[in-house]
């Protein structure tokens, strides 16, 4: 047990005067955190958007300040004309164009149908379409607005309501999947690098010709990087709950219990990668590109899992981080218990076994 | 029974290719201090990682302090201590990090066998808190011996302790070594440099994977077949070729600003007609004596004229 505490206190030595490994070890999780929730984003901020008002009437100034109110658009100008409109597009400075015809208010007002004409840029689509969404529900918001009891017949008025995200907050889905990255880069790329140093050093060949049970080592390597990776897991939940104003609603042990399940996969993956590489190079290389890309691809926070095809799918079922990445949306963001996410957290802690046991199976009590 | 033990050991890393070791057998005595002589590639250090449980050889049998390496590896692990071909401790450590550690990995403590490795231990000391990658190559043996040591292993192996360090600092690590050999403990280094091995008891010349011969140095150097001479000359490098085309010489070689000559058989006229043949091509100051060889005379010997 002393050798034991011996050899954990001689890896922390190891990552603290290493400046390598600590910036990969703390600036990773905060920088990728950090760029996922602030710059890296589908979401829609701000955009420039001008108005040309040919009405000027109350109604139409109302929408207007309700626009500029919200927190999708910037009003760039909101006295231009017509012609204004292609020069602005041409210039791509501004994305959206609401054009308030002569009498916008009258027509209102009068129960006839008013019209407004909404201009966006559609070379890129996907904003075009967000952005006129976004108009049409302000519209919409008016309208109901002013005439509260408007008796159309044969309404259907959908009453929608975005359960767990009520704000549609896009970094609600980036902070389990950039967690399980996190997790899965850090645990994988230090251990496997920290073993191969050992053999590249030469100190292996000593460790081995010592009465310290093979076993021990890779045990005692596991220990002090389940404990950083455990720091790094309290870092990413601190910063998403303090900067990117994620909620914590279910259990925090249990969230706690999962993260350890999903490092010790991730060790022991690192640990069988330490196994297979020689140099410290390929274990880094191996460990951040084959772990990196399946992880971005395949976890599903970036590329919904469901309309990938069928064999891209069974594929995505062998990775420790999909499931991972499940557990934390529904215990973190949907407040669920082991009784929602049982199954998942079986499959997790299978994979851990079986990862865990091969990797204690191959590593080598002797060289080569 | 002798406390290391090599039966026909043989040993090949790449199939086909030849073998690393071949036939390998030799035994080491209990106290003993014992020299591997050879050059780089001869398999010394295969030798060493088969004997500390760190390779498994193809065929044959080896015993460390009545152990089987393949068998009892556990046992040999910890009474025995080994020092790496390369300095193999933690750079990032500092020098009593470095010690304490591989003393608590042992299971002992430093003050324990202080006594053993007070005299090495006292010269580093000085730089205790520096890191171990920061020392000088003699530094940084003397601290890889005081970690090899501080258990009290029953059997030392060292490969090639010396190599890269500076002249004084070997003299002085030979001089350690054979302190501990009065304490007991056995012995086994390998060296590539030919002088250190007179400094061992006995020693095994190896090359390309067999053993040469094995003795004390002493008897090698007297079963060295016949006389040997050096050839002195200004111009050696001009020397060299024509004495080799004499026709009585059996071995002709460059020994430092010499050249040491043996001939075919010791006839009394030898060296006279040498002389004058060196004369007739041109060598008019050559100078020739008869010299004791050394080990690497020996060793050349072995090389050319294999039994």
């Amino acid at each position: 047990m002393k050798q034991f505490m011996v050899f954990v206190r001689k890896e922390f030595y190891h990552v603290f005067r290493d400046r390598r490994t600590l910036l990969i070890l703390f600036g990773l999780p905060i920088m990728q955190i950090l760029l996922f929730g602030y710059a890296l984003t589908t979401e829609i901020k701000n955009a420039e958007i001008i108005i040309v008002d040919h009405a000027g009437d109350a109604a139409s100034q109302q929408l207007t300040t309700m626009i500029a109110a919200s927190k999708y658009f910037d009003i760039n100008r909101s006295t231009a004309s017509d012609e204004d409109i292609y020069k602005a597009f041409k210039q791509g400075k501004v994305k959206c164009a609401v054009v308030f015809p002569t009498g916008f208010g009258n027509d209102l007002l009068n129960g006839q149908v008013a019209q407004l004409q909404v201009v966006a840029d559609a070379s890129d689509p996907n904003t075009a379409r967000t952005l006129t969404n976004y108009i049409t529900a302000i519209v919409a918001d008016y309208q109901q607005q002013v005439n509260p009891t408007a008796n159309i017949p044969m309404r259907i008025e959908p009453v929608t309501r975005m359960l767990y995200n009520p704000e549609l907050n896009g970094s609600m889905n980036f902070v389990p999947g950039v967690m399980a990255l996190v997790l899965m880069i850090i645990c994988t790329t230090l251990t496997s690098v920290s073993i191969v140093r050992e053999k590249e050093m030469g100190t292996m060949e000593i460790l081995l010709v010592s009465p310290f049970k093979p076993v021990y080592v890779v045990l005692a390597k596991a220990v002090p990087y389940l404990a950083l990776a455990m720091v790094d897991f309290i870092i990413i939940l601190i910063l998403s709950v303090l900067a990117l104003e994620m909620p914590v609603r279910g259990n925090l042990a249990l969230l706690f219990f999962e993260s350890t399940l999903f490092i010790i996969s991730c060790l022991s993956l690192g640990l069988l990668i330490s196994s297979v590489t020689r140099s410290q190079q390929t274990a880094m290389m191996v460990s951040m590109m084959g772990m990196m890309l399946p992880t971005i691809l395949f976890t599903g926070f970036i590329f919904p899992l469901e309309n990938m095809p069928l064999p891209l799918q069974l594929i995505s079922n062998l990775l420790p981080s999909r499931w991972f990445y499940v557990i934390v949306k529904a215990v973190m963001l949907k407040g669920l218990g082991i009784g929602v996410v049982w199954k998942e957290t079986l499959i997790l802690a299978g994979m851990t076994l079986v990862l865990l046991t091969i990797s204690i199976k191959s590593f080598k009590t002797r060289l080569s | 029974m002798d406390t290391v033990v090599l039966e026909n050991i043989s040993k090949s890393y790449i199939k086909d290719a030849p073998p690393a070791l071949e036939n390998v057998s030799f035994s080491v005595k209990k106290g003993e201090l014992f020299g591997l002589i050879g050059p780089d590639g001869a398999g010394k250090s295969t030798i060493f990682r088969i004997l500390t449980t760190l390779l498994l050889s193809d065929a044959g049998k080896a015993t460390v302090a009545g152990y089987d390496v393949v068998k009892d590896f556990h046992q040999i692990r910890s009474c025995v201590g080994y020092m790496p071909g390369r300095f193999s401790l933690y750079q990032d450590l500092t020098v009593e990090e470095n010690l304490n550690f591989f003393a608590t990995l042992f299971g002992t403590t430093i003050t324990e066998n202080y006594a053993l490795i007070k005299d090495i231990y006292e010269q580093i000391a000085p730089f205790k808190n520096r890191r171990a990658g920061k020392l000088s190559g003699g530094m940084k043996q003397k601290l890889a011996l005081s970690c090899a040591l501080v258990h009290r292993p029953e059997v030392l192996f060292l490969d090639e302790p010396t190599t890269g360090v500076d002249a004084v600092s070997r003299q002085e690590f030979w001089d350690m070594l054979k302190r501990l050999k009065n304490e007991g403990i056995t012995i086994v280094v390998s060296t590539p440099y030919m002088d250190e091995a007179s400094l061992c008891e006995r020693i095994a010349l190896i090359q390309t994977g067999h053993i040469l011969s094995i003795d004390t140095p002493d008897n090698i150097v007297a079963a060295y077949p016949g006389k040997l001479y050096a050839l002195r000359s200004p111009k050696v490098h001009l020397l060299l070729p024509d004495t080799r085309s004499y026709e009585g010489i059996r071995q002709c070689y460059a020994a430092g600003e010499k050249l040491h000559v043996a001939f075919k058989e010791d006839g009394k006229d030898h060296p006279a007609q040498l002389l004058t043949y060196l004369k007739s091509k041109g060598h008019q100051t050559v100078a020739i004596q008869e010299i004791r060889p050394d080990i690497e005379d020996c060793f050349i010997e072995k090389l050319s004229n294999p039994k």
